[in-house]
Parts: C-alpha cells; sequence; structure tokens
C-alpha cells in the first residue's frame, strides 16, 4: 500500500535534521506529495489546490524545528492548518431557548441517518435531556420499522403517522412530541439525492415545518469528490448548521469531512463510529487532520504523547504502581491518558512496525468506554479499595453503567490480574495500559491466523458490534 | 446499443427487453432534465485538445481524479493516450480506454439450478433494493427466485427484504434479529432443494472490510453455502455505492480477501457522483462490473454496459 506521507516527504526533503529553512525548490516536491495525499484521502481537487496554495506560503521561510527533520516541519505545518480548519466553528448543538430543540437529519440514501437519529437521541438522554424521534422517512421500506425498533431499544418514543406526506408526519410528531413534554425532538427523513429536484423540494418544506433549531447534514466517510456539491446543494436548499460524519470506524481517510468544511463553512459536529447506538462522538479536529494526512509517524505519537500525559499525574501514578497498588482509580486515568492520544487504532499505528501487523485487529473502543462506565458507576470507596465491591454492589454498578454483572466481574477480575503484574513488575518501567488486558481489546491474531479459540469466538460474535 | 437482461443471465433465447430497457441507463440519463451531471468533457474542452499543451494533460487527469477514478488509473488513462497519440477529439478515445479498462462484459453467473447469488458489502450501499430489484428482473426471465434474509444484525432489515420479495412476486426466508446469518443461508437452501427455486439470493448485513470478526461470519455464511450446495455461491456480488471515493478498492480488494467476490453492482448512479471508483476497482482488481443501480424504484436496475457507462462519464 501507500508509504505514508511522511515518508514520502523524507523522500522528497531529505531526512538531514535540523537543515536551517525550507527553501522554495524543496516546498514544491513537499507540496506535490501533500497533494496526492490529499487526494487519495478523497479531498476535492479544488479544495486540495487552494489548501497546498495556502500551506505552501506559510512553509516559506519556515524554520526547521530544532529537533525536525525538514520533512517533519512541513508535516507539523500541514497538520496545524489541517486542524485550524476542521476545527473552526462550534461543535455544540444550539439549545433552543423555549423547548423543544429540534434537531433535523438529511442527507443522501444509506448516509447513516436514521442510525443516527437514534444515537443522537441516546447521547442526549444520558445527558439528562428527554428526546423525542419523528419518523419522517416515507420512502424506504421498513424505515418506520427501523427507528421504532431503535426507539425501543433505548426507550425513546418515537412518533409516527400513516401518511404518505413527510409535511404532515413532521407536524403531527411535533404535536404529539410536546404534548409529551419532550424537550429535543430528532427528526429522521429519507435520503435523497441532491440533483432529485422533487424530494429536495419537499425537504425544504419539511423544514419550514419542523423550524428546526439544528439542520444536520448526515456524510459518508466514504464520500468521494462528489461531497462537495452534495454539500453545497444541501446547504443552499436547507441551510444546514453542521456536519454528522458517519462510519469513520472503517479505514476511509474521510477527506470528504474537510471538502465539505471548506465549501461550506459548517463544522463538523459529531461523528459516528459504529453501528451500536452508543457509538456516536463530538468531534475532534486534530484527530480528522492526522486521519486525512495518514500520517502514520513517531513524531506525532511522541508529540500526541507528550500533550496528553500530564507530568505530575504520570509519576503519582508510577509511584504507586511501583508500591504494586493498582487502584481503580489508577486504571481510569491510565484510561484516560490512553484515550487522550486520540483513538486507540490510531495509536497503535503511529508505532513504526506495528501498523501493518495491526491490519484484522479488532481494538474495540466501544468496551474501553464500557470499562470507563464501570468504574465510573463505582463509588471512591469503592475506587480504592476494590475488594469490598460484593455481589449487590456489583448489581448496583452493573445498573448504573448500562452493563451486566458479567462484565463488572470481568473488569474486577482484570484489575486483579493487573495488581499481580504490578507486583512482579517491581521496580521501574511504565506498565501495560489497560486497554491491553484481556477485555475483548486489543489482541493480535495468533501465530496461525484463524487460531482464536472457538468459545472465545462465539462469544464475540454475540456481543457482535 | 446497451446490454440486454438476456445477455447478462446468459439467456440465449430470453424475453424480449421493453423500449425503456433497451434505451438503458445512459439514455435514461440523458433525458432526465432534473440531472445535473457535469460532463468531463465540459471541463476538458475536449473538442479540440492539444498534446503539445501541459495544461490540457493536466486538465485532464484532474477531470478524471475529480470523478473518483484515482490517481493510478488515471496515470494509466494518461499513459494509454499518450501512446495513442490523441489530438482533437479526446472524448471518444478517452471512452474507448476507459471501457477498455473496465474489461469484457460480464454474465451473471444464473446457469445451475439452483444458482446462489451472496450479496455483500459495506452499510448503506444498496445490498436489499438491489436485491429486490434484481429478483424482480430474475422473475420477468422465467426464474422463480427466494430470497433469504441473513442480515440479522440491522433493525428492520429482514422487514425491508420482505417488502421487497412481495413486490418482486419472489419467495422469502425471514430470521429473527441476531440470529445467526449462516444458519439463515442455510434454511434457504434447504428450501431450494426442494427443486421449486431456480435462483436464492442471499442479503447479508453491511459491514466495514476492517472488522475482522464480522468478515469472518461473512466467510462463514460463504463456507455453510459452499458445504450445502456444490459449486455455491455461483456469484457473490460487491454492492459499492457510486458515490464513494477511494475507499472502494479497499472494499473491493478485501471483501475479495474474505468472499471471492466475483462481480460488482454499482448503485446510486441516478446521483451525481460519475462512479469513477468503478474503473480504479476493474483496473487494479480485475473484477468486472455486472450491475447498475439507478433509482429506488423496482425497475431502476441495469445491466453493466462498459462503453455506455464509459461514454456516460466522458460525456455527461
Ligand atoms: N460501521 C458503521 N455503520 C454505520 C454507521 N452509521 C450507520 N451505519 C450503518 O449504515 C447503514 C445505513 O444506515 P441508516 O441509518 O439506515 O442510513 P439512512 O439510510 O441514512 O437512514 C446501516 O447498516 C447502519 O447500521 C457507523 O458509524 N459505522
Ligand atoms: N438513488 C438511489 N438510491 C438507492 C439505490 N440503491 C439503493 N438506494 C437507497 O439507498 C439506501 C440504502 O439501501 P439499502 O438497500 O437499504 O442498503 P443496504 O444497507 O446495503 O442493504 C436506501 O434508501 C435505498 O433506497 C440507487 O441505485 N439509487
Ligand atoms: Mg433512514
Ligand atoms: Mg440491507
Amino acid at each position: 500500500m501507500f508509504d505514508t506521507l511522511s515518508d514520502r516527504l523524507q523522500g522528497a526533503l531529505g531526512g538531514v535534521r535540523g537543515s536551517a529553512r525550507l527553501e522554495d525548490e524543496a516546498i514544491s516536491r513537499a507540496m506535490r506529495e501533500i497533494r496526492l495525499a490529499l487526494l487519495e484521502a478523497d479531498v476535492n481537487l479544488n479544495v486540495v489546490k487552494e489548501f497546498v496554495a495556502q500551506v505552501r506560503e506559510r512553509a516559506l521561510g519556515a524554520e526547521v524545528t530544532k529537533s525536525l527533520t525538514p520533512g517533519q516541519e512541513v508535516v507539523r505545518i500541514v497538520h496545524e492548518e489541517l486542524t485550524a480548519l476542521m476545527g473552526a466553528g462550534s461543535s455544540k448543538l444550539a439549545v433552543a431557548p423555549s423547548p423543544p430543540t429540534v434537531i433535523l437529519l438529511a442527507g443522501l440514501q444509506g448516509s447513516g441517518k436514521t442510525t443516527a437519529a437514534a444515537k443522537l437521541a441516546l447521547l442526549l438522554r444520558n445527558e439528562g435531556r428527554k428526546p423525542g424521534l419523528v419518523a419522517a422517512d416515507l420512502q424506504r421500506p421498513a424505515a418506520i420499522d427501523q427507528l421504532e425498533q431503535l426507539g425501543r431499544q433505548i426507550q425513546v418514543p418515537v412518533y409516527r403517522e400513516d401518511t404518505s406526506d413527510p409535511v404532515g408526519a413532521v407536524r403531527a410528531g411535533l404535536q404529539r412530541a410536546r404534548a409529551e413534554q419532550r424537550d429535543v425532538v430528532i427528526v429522521d427523513t429519507a435520503g435523497r439525492l441532491q440533483i432529485d429536484e422533487p424530494l429536495m423540494e419537499e425537504l425544504g418544506a419539511v423544514r419550514r415545518e419542523a423550524r428546526p433549531t439544528n439542520v444536520l447534514l448526515v456524510l459518508d466517510a466514504m464520500t468521494g469528490q462528489e461531497a462537495v456539491n452534495v454539500a453545497q446543494t444541501f446547504q443552499e436548499r436547507v441551510a444546514f448548521d453542521g456536519v454528522v460524519l458517519t462510519k469513520l470506524d472503517g479505514d476511509a481517510r474521510g477527506g470528504a469531512a474537510l471538502s465539505v468544511k471548506a465549501v461550506t463553512g459548517k463544522p463538523i459536529k459529531l461523528v459516528s463510529v459504529g453501528e451500536k447506538l452508543d457509538q456516536l462522538e463530538y468531534f475532534h479536529p486534530d484527530r480528522m487532520a492526522s486521519r486525512i494526512l495518514g500520517m502514520g509517524d513517531v513524531l506525532s505519537l511522541i508529540e500526541k504523547a507528550e500533550a496528553a500525559v500530564e507530568e505530575d499525574e504520570q509519576q503519582a501514578m508510577e509511584e504507586r504502581l511501583r508500591k504494586g497498588q493498582f487502584t481503580f482509580d489508577d486504571f481510569l486515568s491510565a484510561q484516560r491518558m490512553l484515550r487522550r492520544m486520540g483513538p486507540l487504532q490510531g495509536v497503535l499505528k503511529l508505532i513504526p512496525g506495528l501498523g501493518s501487523q495491526l491490519k484484522g485487529v479488532d481494538i474495540d473502543e466501544a468496551q474501553l468506554r464500557r470499562v470507563e462506565a464501570i468504574v465510573l458507576s463505582m463509588t471512591p470507596q469503592e475506587r480504592r479499595l476494590p475488594h469490598v465491591i460484593n455481589g449487590s454492589r456489583r448489581q448496583r454498578i452493573a445498573r448504573g453503567s448500562g452493563t451486566t454483572v458479567q462484565q463488572v466481574n470481568q473488569l474486577l477480575e482484570s484489575r486483579k490480574q493487573m495488581e499481580k503484574l504490578m507486583k512482579q513488575m517491581g521496580k521501574g518501567k511504565m506498565p501495560t495500559l489497560p486497554g491491553q488486558l484481556d477485555l475483548g481489546a486489543p489482541q493480535a491474531p495468533g501465530p496461525n491466523g484463524g487460531s482464536r479459540s472457538k468459545s472465545k469466538k462465539k462469544k464475540r460474535s454475540k456481543a457482535r458490534r | 446499443m446497451t446490454r440486454t437482461w438476456s445477455e447478462l443471465l446468459g439467456d440465449a433465447d430470453g424475453r424480449r427487453e421493453t423500449e425503456d430497457e433497451q434505451r438503458g441507463f445512459f439514455g435514461r440519463l440523458r433525458d432526465s432534465l432534473t440531472k445535473s451531471r457535469r460532463a468531463l468533457t465540459g471541463e476538458l474542452a475536449a473538442a479540440a485538445f492539444d498534446p503539445a499543451d501541459d495544461a490540457a494533460w493536466e486538465r485532464l487527469e484532474e477531470a478524471l481524479i475529480g470523478a473518483d477514478v484515482g490517481v493510478r488509473a488515471t496515470a494509466e488513462l494518461v499513459r494509454r493516450l499518450e501512446a495513442r497519440g490523441v489530438a482533437g477529439d479526446l472524448a471518444g478515445p478517452l471512452a474507448e480506454e476507459i471501457a477498455d479498462l473496465l474489461g469484457e462484459p460480464a454474465t451473471l453467473g444464473v446457469a445451475a439450478r439452483p444458482s446462489v447469488i451472496l450479496v455483500v458489502g459495506v452499510n448503506g450501499t444498496g445490498k436489499t433494493t438491489t436485491i429486490g430489484k434484481l429478483a424482480q428482473k430474475l422473475r420477468q426471465h422465467d426464474r422463480s427466485v427466494l430470497l433469504a434474509a441473513a442480515d440479522t444484525f440491522r433493525a428492520a432489515a429482514e422487514e425491508q427484504l420482505e417488502i421487497w420479495a412481495r413486490r418482486a412476486d419472489a419467495d422469502f426466508v425471514g430470521s429473527e434479529r441476531g440470529a445467526d446469518p449462516a444458519a439463515v443461508a442455510y434454511d434457504a437452501l434447504e428450501r431450494a432443494a426442494a427443486g421449486a427455486h431456480d435462483v436464492v439470493i442471499v442479503d447479508t448485513a453491511g459491514r466495514l472490510h476492517t472488522q475482522a470478526n464480522l468478515m469472518d461470519e461473512l466467510a462463514k455464511v460463504r463456507r455453510v453455502i459452499a458445504g450445502k450446495l456444490d459449486g455455491a455461491p455461483h456469484e457473490t456480488l460487491l454492492v459499492v455505492d457510486a458515490t464513494t471515493g477511494q475507499n472502494g478498492l479497499q472494499q473491493a480488494r478485501l471483501f475479495g480477501d474474505a468472499v471471492g467476490v466475483t462481480g460488482v453492482a454499482l448503485t446510486k448512479l441516478d446521483g451525481s457522483a460519475k462512479g469513477g471508483i468503478a474503473v480504479a476497482i476493474a483496473y487494479e482488481l480485475g473484477l468486472p462490473m455486472k450491475l447498475v443501480g439507478v433509482g429506488e424504484a423496482l425497475d431502476d436496475l441495469r445491466p453493466f454496459h462498459a462503453p455506455d457507462f464509459a461514454r456516460a462519464l466522458v460525456a455527461g
């Protein structure tokens, strides 16, 4: 596959450390590489041209930081510019001054609107709101069933109407949501092509009826060059406020996100990273910038690690570890350090040589999030003195974290193992972080590929996604 | 001229095509007034291509990249056009070269009775819809069809396929949500073994090609089908959304590794995306394109015809 961008830049600029300034010709060579990398990431051609021109200007004559090679310096500049561009604008959802806050989702067919509607409802419910869902996709077969099943799963009411008129469905749905005092209403609409005049007209009418506080364009991260035209037309017709970027759990570089941001100025608000309903996250521009660039290099690992792990936090932990203590508080802070470095898969990919080995390895971020939820459901005493966690406490913790007692047990067992490990390790090094314990989290395939044990496999596929 | 269903299905003297079918998707697209596809050639001023002008070559490259053809297939096309010594008219030679990269006309493996078609792809590309449309075409060409709902994951996936089965006048094997998809496929083959069905089409849950456990699950579905019936699955169709960018290549590669894809259905070509990723997939992986989806209605499926597709890509 492709070499990483920084490898190629190294080729273009030479790997000599600390060679003063970035010169014209070297920059031109580097910019060609960047252009190619962005095109391979599906950033729109015109956006690429503009962006490269802008970066070029900034890079010209820039001083190379002492510890970096010119290639790395260029990566740094590009990454910074990209992050700034992606990060402009608020990623917060607007709240209506008098409830309900209405959120309208729109986009192409199959982009992930219905799933995103349910996920958003869950996210908002977990933030203490009372969401409701309105089914206004009357086009796709069984679309309403789909939303209803998802609504049931998360215990959020779904308002449906027996009509073929989405405007009527929205009117009725909003009425019922108001009557039931829902403070957020999410409207799921049918997918449509931006060049389908009647359906775009219909969407306009739905928007006028719904008077949404937020209109969100749901965009598939795998979208190619057309993303620009899609976004521009949706922008003209329904003036969306932000983007939900979906299917980011795959390996798409997601350049479409940059294209859409560049041509509409609208921020990415949320990213969807899986099919499970808790897999919706707020947007992090720096992670997205790294992803689009495909920067697999140590430089950024070091930078990220430095930024993430605050010295004293680390020292305090090491101190306790040396004494062979490993409480759930340590567990939590270790996990958070890890998480702050970015999506786990991304971080591990940064380690040279590991990227290719990671192919086919599942790193289940949701599982990590579950671990965090479990620890957060413990009392401070329980975190410090895990042995007090008896049967009834376990049940309470499971309920509070939305997990099962079994999962809680598993975590308790992991901590024990970890503590044992710490004791054996005695003085010195940073220990294995929780993500690497067997919580069903990262797992390298065995030497002969499919040799993961049968029973384990069964469990995994049951707890699928 | 376009490719007929009888040709695609390998029926020597099959049913005559309707006029609408004969016009093919290219004609339909051209007719449709709401479409705002911008022609590549418009962007290129192809009528007066000057090979001595570097900027003209650059515009060509950019137009191809802008159509999602990708960097490598674009380079190959440029190389071929250079070798041909194009001058003046670019549109004709370009369409020819694109068609050439797309390869020979393919057929759909439905000769065996029963034949099994396994349909796979990432989430939301149009698998279930394509199956519904294909079932109707097969019915029109005198096949009895059984649809199997082996997407046991997505909410209401079963209900959706059942509605399509009714529309297409096909039989249907259902499933419980959360059931083992391989077991559903097995049930369907069991039912077809009674001899009443010519073609079994197995719908599967969308999955990203990077999800190892889900790809394993899919490989198991395939193994169960192969174990149950010699020579099955006769087709493993990968459904690719025409709006997809360069990730489409990776999809084709990894689904190919996991379940041995035999052909591609390119959907949503009624949109403004030009579907250039098909060229990249055909060129880099040699996978044949077999079907194109051009809308959400029952009739909106066409046999893939490379010259048509290439002309539509170049001329809008
Ligand atoms: N892997 C993955 N699949 C997703 C994500 N979001 C949605 N999907 C899947 O994409 C498909 C289409 O989603 P759906 O919500 O029905 O799209 P809609 O047609 O826009 O309403 C379904 O199979 C979803 O499960 C995501 O973030 N990651
Ligand atoms: N415009 C258009 N929409 C399509 C086409 N094929 C499928 N769709 C739509 O894409 C969405 C996802 O299709 P579906 O068959 O459920 O995808 P699956 O998740 O792969 O099974 C639905 O809204 C379909 O109506 C097509 O060729 N053109
Ligand atoms: Mg939907
Ligand atoms: Mg489906």
